[in-house]
C-alpha cells in the first residue's frame, strides 16, 4: 500500500486487550482508588478510546504524517507566514530537562536560568524592534494583538481620554479586526491605494480625537514597504492616535530598519515566524508584544525583572491591564527563539533580512511576464501576484494552488490580502535555494502555460495527492466533527 | 562568515540579482526613507557556535529545578504526568512540526486527520458533542467560552467561583475588559463553591456561571447543582476541567454543562515552565457556531473518498474579521498532537489506570502528611489528586527547606489568597513513588517541629 492511500482513523484500530503504555502498580497501601471517591463523583463508564499498542501507535501516526507536506519535506511558499527552516538545535534545546520539565511554580530562586532566559530574550527583541519593553506573555500573534490594543486602551484611560475607534486598512490580517473588536473598539477600515499603500488624505479623513489606534503591517500585506510610514507616524500623533505594527513581517527588516524607530508605539512579534519557531501544523506560536515606554506601566503581568544578578517575576504593577495566559507565555517557543538568535547575531540577522527581500524578489521577477504583479517592485520579502489574466481562462487562484501541490509544492497563501483579486502571497524566506525557487517557478509558468493551453489539467487538481479536492459544502452543511462506530 | 541556515552562496546571490537587474540588495531598498535605516548593527550578543551555545543554555537550564531532578508535588495547572516516550518522537516528524494550518487539505491530511481524532476523544472524555481544536491554554479558553456565553445569550454577567483557578479568573478578567462584562464572585469558603451565594447572584443578566472541578483547591465541585443553578437562570454552565482526570471522574456532559473547557497540559505535553499548555475546548451540538477556534470536519473528495476538511470557518477572524467569534488564529495544534497520541496510548484502560493510581498516590500523601502535629487538610471537601494543606509554619519558608532536600512540595496559596497565607497547595500524581511521598512526609516533619 503506498504511503498516500492510507485511510485509516485510531479508532478504527482498535482491538481489546491491546495496551500501548507502561504503568506501574500501585505502590501505596489503598490500590483501590474508588473506593476514596464519593460514587456521585465518578464516571459512570470509562471512556471510549482506542485499545491499542505502541506499535500500531507509532506506525499509525508516522503514517499520517506522510499525509502532509511539512517544510522539512517540501517548498511552503505561504505568504505572511514566514514559513521558513526550523533549526533542529532549537528542538533539542527546548527539550532540555531543565527547561521542559520544569514547573511554572517552581520556587524562584530555583527557576532563575528560566528567568534569565526570558529577560534576555525580551531585551533582545527590544533592541530589534527598537522599543522600550517587551512582554513575552502573548501565546501568538492575535493574542499580542488584544495585549497591545488593550495596553492602548489603558494608556488613553489614564489620560482620561475616551476614544472609542480604531482604524485598519482594509489590507489586514483578519486577526487586526478581531483583535481590536475583542478589545471593545469599534473597527474603522481604512480604504488602501490601489497599490496597498495608505492613502495619506483617506487616513487624514479618519483622524479625529474619537480614533485610539491606527494599526498597520510593515512591510504591508503586499510585501511593501509603506514610503511614507513616518509621516504616517508623525500624523498619528499630532492626533494624538497611538500607532500599532502588526509585526508579522519583521523578516523584512531585521538589522534594516526598527518598527520603534518608525515611530511605532507598540508592536508585536512572532516568534512562529521571524525567529524560527516551528508551526506545528497551526501552532503553538508565540507572540510577545513590545512597547515604548509610556506604554510600559500597562504591560502584561507578571513581568521578569532583573536586579543584581537576580530575576524575579513582577506583580506589583497596577496599571497593568492584567494577564493573558496562565503563566508566563510560551516559554518552550522562546528557548528556541532565543537559541536562533544567540545562533544568528546581529550580522546572521540582517543577512536573514537581505537574503528574505533577495528570493522575494528573484520571485516577482520570474513570475512577471506569466502572472499579473500585484505592485510592481521591488517587494520586500514576499510578493503578491494576480490571477486575474487566469480567471478569464476559467482557471482560479485555488486551482492554481491546487496544481502546485501536483508539482511538489505547498501552494501560497491565496485570496489574502482581500484588496488583491485572485490573490496569490508567495513568501520564499531566506533559507531557501536558488534552485529550490527556479523550480517552483518553472512550475507556476508551467501552470500559467497549462491554463492556455489545457486548463483542465489545472482544474482537476489536484491527483496525486492522497485525496483530490474535498466537498467543503457538505462538511460545512452537515458537520461531522467526531468519530463513531455507527459512521463506518 | 557564511549561515548554515542560509544556502545561497555571493556568487548565486550575484547570479539572482543580475536576474533582478540590480546590482545589490541594497537597490530593492529604496522605498525605505533614508531616515528610518538603522545607521548601525543590531546591539545583540555575539553568535554563538552550535557547541558554545549547547554549553550556554545547558546552563541556564541547571540553574532550574526540573522535575528529573526534584520530586516534583507543584500542580495548580500545570503537573508532572507520565509522557509515553513515542509522542515526542512522533511529534517530531518534519511532516508534522514544520506544517501549518491545513489550509490546502489536500496536501494536509495527517494533520486534519490527527484534529479530527483529538476532536472525537476530548468530546468522549468532556461528554460533550464536539471539540474545537484548540485554544492557546487553559485560562484563555475559560475566557473565549464566557465570551462565547455573552454572545449566545446577549447577557452580560458572568457568575465565576472563588474555586476556580485564579490564574484563569484573571486572564478571563482581561478578555472581558473589552466587551465590559461584569464578573461576579461566588464565594467558595468551605473549599468548594457556595451554591446559595452562586443561586443568588445569577439572574436574567447573567451570561455563565463557571465552575471548575476539581477546583483550584483540589475540591471536587458539585456540578448537577451548578447546572441547575445556571439553567434556573437561563445562563450557560461552563465547567473548567483538567481532561486527564476523566477517565475516572464523571463527564462533565453527563452532569448538565454546556461547555466544558480546561488545561490540557496533563496529556503528554511538557510542563514547560508553564507554556505552550493546551487549551481544552467542547460543546453542546446548539452551540457550534458560536465556537471559537478552528474545527476540523470529515467529508469526501470528488472520487468519493473520505478526506477531511477545516469547516465552519465563516466564525473565523479570517472572514468575518471584525464580527468574528474570537480573534484566534495560530492555536496549539501540535499540543492537542501529543494529546491525541497520548489518549491513543494510554487508551480506555490506562487513562482510567493514570486517574486512579493519581488519586490513590494523593489520598495516601494527604494521610501521611496530616499525620503530623500541626498538619491538616484546609478544607473536608472530597478531593482527586490535589489538596491543600494547612501548616504550623510559613509555607513560603517550607518549601525553601524541602527544595534543599530535592523535594518541591507544593504551591505557597498566599500569593493567590491573602486569606489562605498558611496553606500549601500540594498535587500528586501517578509518577510520584511511595518513597518519595514517604520522604516528603520526612522533611515536612522536620521544617515544621
Ligand atoms: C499579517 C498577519 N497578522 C497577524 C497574524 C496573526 O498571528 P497569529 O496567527 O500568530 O495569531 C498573521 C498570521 O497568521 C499574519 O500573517
Amino acid at each position: 500500500m503506498s504511503a498516500a492511500s492510507y485511510d485509516k482513523l485510531i479508532f478504527e484500530l482498535s482491538s481489546p486487550g491491546r495496551v500501548a503504555y507502561s504503568l506501574p502498580e500501585s505502590d501505596v497501601p489503598t490500590s483501590d482508588a474508588r473506593s476514596l471517591l464519593p460514587e456521585a463523583y465518578l464516571r459512570a463508564e470509562a471512556p471510549r478510546l482506542p485499545e491499542v499498542s505502541e506499535f500500531d501507535v507509532v506506525r499509525h501516526y508516522s503514517r499520517l504524517s506522510q499525509l502532509n507536506y511539512g517544510v522539512d519535506t517540501h517548498f511552503y511558499p505561504l505568504g505572511s507566514c514566514t514559513m521558513k527552516y526550523n533549526p533542529k538545535i532549537n528542538e533539542d534545546m527546548a527539550r532540555v530537562a531543565g527547561f521542559a520539565r520544569l514547573h511554572p511554580l517552581a520556587p524562584e530562586a530555583l527557576s532563575q536560568g528560566a528567568l534569565r532566559l526570558m529577560h534576555e530574550l525580551a531585551a533582545m527583541l527590544a533592541e530589534i524592534a527598537g522599543m522600550d519593553a517587551v512582554s513575552l506573555q502573548p501565546a501568538a500573534g492575535a493574542q499580542g494583538e488584544l495585549a497591545g490594543v488593550l495596553m492602548i486602551r489603558a494608556y488613553h484611560a489614564a489620560r482620561g481620554e475616551k476614544r472609542t475607534k480604531v482604524l485598519v486598512p482594509d489590507s489586514a490580517h483578519g486577526t487586526n479586526p478581531a483583535s481590536t473588536a475583542l478589545a471593545g473598539y469599534e473597527v474603522v477600515e481604512v480604504k488602501s491605494q490601489p497599490n496597498g499603500e495608505v492613502d495619506l488624505d483617506e487616513l487624514a479623513r479618519h483622524l479625529d480625537t474619537d480614533v485610539a489606534a491606527f494599526m498597520i503591517t510593515v512591510p504591508n500585506t503586499l510585501g511593501m514597504f509603506e514610503p511614507r510610514i513616518v509621516e504616517i507616524t508623525e500624523l498619528c500623533h499630532a492626533k494624538g492616535v497611538q500607532v500599532y505594527m502588526d509585526g508579522a513581517n519583521l523578516n523584512a527588516i531585521l538589522g534594516i530598519t526598527r518598527p520603534g524607530d518608525l515611530g511605532f508605539d507598540v508592536c508585536h512579534f512572532n516568534l512562529h515566524k521571524t525567529f524560527t519557531t516551528p508551526h506545528g501544523g497551526g501552532g503553538p506560536g508565540a507572540g510577545p508584544v513590545g512597547v515604548k515606554a509610556h506604554l510600559e506601566p500597562f504591560l502584561p503581568v507578571p513581568v521578569v525583572t532583573k536586579d543584581g544578578d537576580r530575576y524575579a517575576l513582577d506583580w506589583k504593577r497596577p496599571q497593568s491591564i492584567g494577564k493573558l495566559q496562565a503563566f508566563w507565555g510560551n516559554f518552550g517557543m522562546h528557548v528556541r527563539a532565543y537559541t536562533y538568535i544567540r545562533t544568528m547575531g546581529a550580522d546572521g540577522l540582517r543577512s536573514v533580512a537581505d537574503n528574505a527581500i533577495l528570493n522575494a524578489n528573484y520571485i516577482m521577477k520570474r513570475l512577471e511576464k506569466a502572472y499579473d504583479v500585484a505592485v510592481p517592485g521591488p517587494c520586500m520579502h514576499e510578493c503578491v501576484v494576480s490571477a486575474r489574466r487566469q480567471k478569464k481562462l476559467g482557471v482560479t487562484a485555488t486551482d492554481i494552488a491546487k496544481r502546485l501541490l501536483d508539482l511538489g509544492f505547498y501552494a501560497p497563501s491565496t485570496y489574502f490580502p482581500l484588496i488583491v483579486e485572485e490573490a496569490l502571497m508567495i513568501e520564499p524566506t531566506e533559507t531557501e535555494a536558488k534552485e529550490t525557487l527556479d523550480a517552483f517557478c518553472d512550475a507556476m509558468i508551467q501552470i500559467a502555460r497549462e491554463t492556455e493551453t489545457s486548463p483542465q489539467v489545472v482544474q482537476d487538481a489536484p491527483v496525486t495527492t492522497p485525496v483530490r479536492r474535498l466537498d467543503q459544502t457538505r462538511a460545512a452543511r452537515e458537520p461531522d466533527l467526531r468519530w463513531s462506530p455507527a459512521a463506518k | 562568515m557564511a549561515s548554515r541556515y542560509i544556502a545561497n552562496t555571493p556568487a548565486e546571490q550575484d547570479q539572482m540579482l543580475r536576474v533582478i537587474g540590480a546590482a545589490s540588495v541594497e537597490e530593492l531598498l529604496v522605498k525605505i526613507p533614508p531616515k528610518a535605516r538603522l545607521s548601525r548593527p543590531l546591539a545583540l550578543p555575539p553568535a554563538l557556535a552550535e557547541t558554545d551555545l549547547i554549553r550556554h543554555l545547558k546552563t541556564l537550564a541547571d540553574a532550574n529545578a526540573d522535575a528529573d531532578r526534584y520530586a516534583c508535588f507543584l500542580g495548580a495547572g500545570s503537573y508532572d504526568h507520565y509522557v509515553p516516550s513515542p509522542i515526542n518522537h512522533l511529534v517530531l516528524r518534519g511532516e508534522f512540526f514544520t506544517a501549518y494550518t491545513p489550509y490546502q487539505p489536500e496536501a494536509s491530511q495527517g494533520t486534519l486527520r490527527t484534529i479530527y481524532e483529538y476532536q472525537t476523544m476530548i468530546a468522549e472524555l468532556t461528554g460533550m458533542d464536539v471539540a474545537n481544536a484548540s485554544i492557546y491554554d487553559g485560562a484563555s479558553s475559560v475566557a473565549e467560552a464566557v465570551l462565547m456565553a455573552h454572545a449566545a445569550t446577549e447577557r452580560t454577567e458572568v457568575v465565576v467561583s472563588h474555586g476556580v483557578n485564579p490564574l484563569y479568573r484573571r486572564v478571563t478578567a482581561t478578555y472581558c475588559e473589552g466587551p465590559r462584562m461584569r464578573l461576579r464572585d461566588a464565594g467558595a469558603p468551605g473549599g468548594t463553591t457556595d451554591l446559595a451565594a452562586a443561586t443568588r447572584l445569577c439572574g436574567p443578566k447573567t451570561a455563565a456561571l463557571v465552575v471548575q472541578s476539581p477546583n483550584f483547591y483540589g475540591c471536587l465541585e458539585d456540578i448537577a447543582s451548578a447546572a441547575e443553578i445556571a439553567h434556573a437562570a437561563g445562563a450557560v454552565l461552563i465547567v473548567v476541567a483538567d481532561p486527564v482526570n476523566l477517565g475516572v471522574l464523571e463527564a462533565p456532559g453527563k452532569l448538565g454543562a454546556d461547555l466544558v473547557v480546561g488545561e490540557g497540559q496533563g496529556l503528554g505535553v511538557p510542563m514547560s515552565f508553564g507554556g505552550p499548555n493546551l487549551g481544552v475546548f467542547a460543546a453542546k451540538r446548539e452551540l457550534v457556531r458560536r465556537m471559537p477556534g478552528r474545527l476540523v470536519g470529515a467529508t469526501v473528495d470528488r472520487d468519493g473518498r473520505r478526506g477531511f476538511v477545516l469547516t465552519l470557518q465563516t466564525r473565523e477572524q479570517h472572514i468575518r474579521r471584525a464580527k468574528a467569534t474570537s480573534n484566534i488564529c495560530t492555536n496549539v495544534a501540535l499540543c492537542a498532537l501529543m494529546a491525541t497520541i497520548y489518549l491513543a496510548t494510554l487508551g480506555r484502560h490506562g487513562l482510567v489506570k493514570v486517574g486512579e493510581l493519581s488519586a490513590a498516590k494523593a489520598h495516601y500523601a494527604a494521610r501521611r502528611l496530616t499525620a503530623l502535629s500541626g498538619v491538616s487538610l484546609r478544607f473536608q471537601a472530597p478531593f482527586f489528586k490535589e489538596f491543600t494543606l494547612k501548616l504550623p509554619k510559613p509555607p513560603d519558608r517550607v518549601v525553601a527547606r524541602l527544595a534543599k532536600e530535592r523535594i518541591l512540595a507544593g504551591v505557597p496559596l498566599k500569593a493567590f489568597d491573602r486569606a489562605l497565607a498558611d496553606c500549601l497547595l500540594v498535587a500528586v500524581t501517578e509518577k510520584r513513588t511511595k518513597e518519595e511521598i514517604d520522604a516528603f512526609a520526612q522533611a515536612l516533619e522536620r521544617a515544621v517541629v
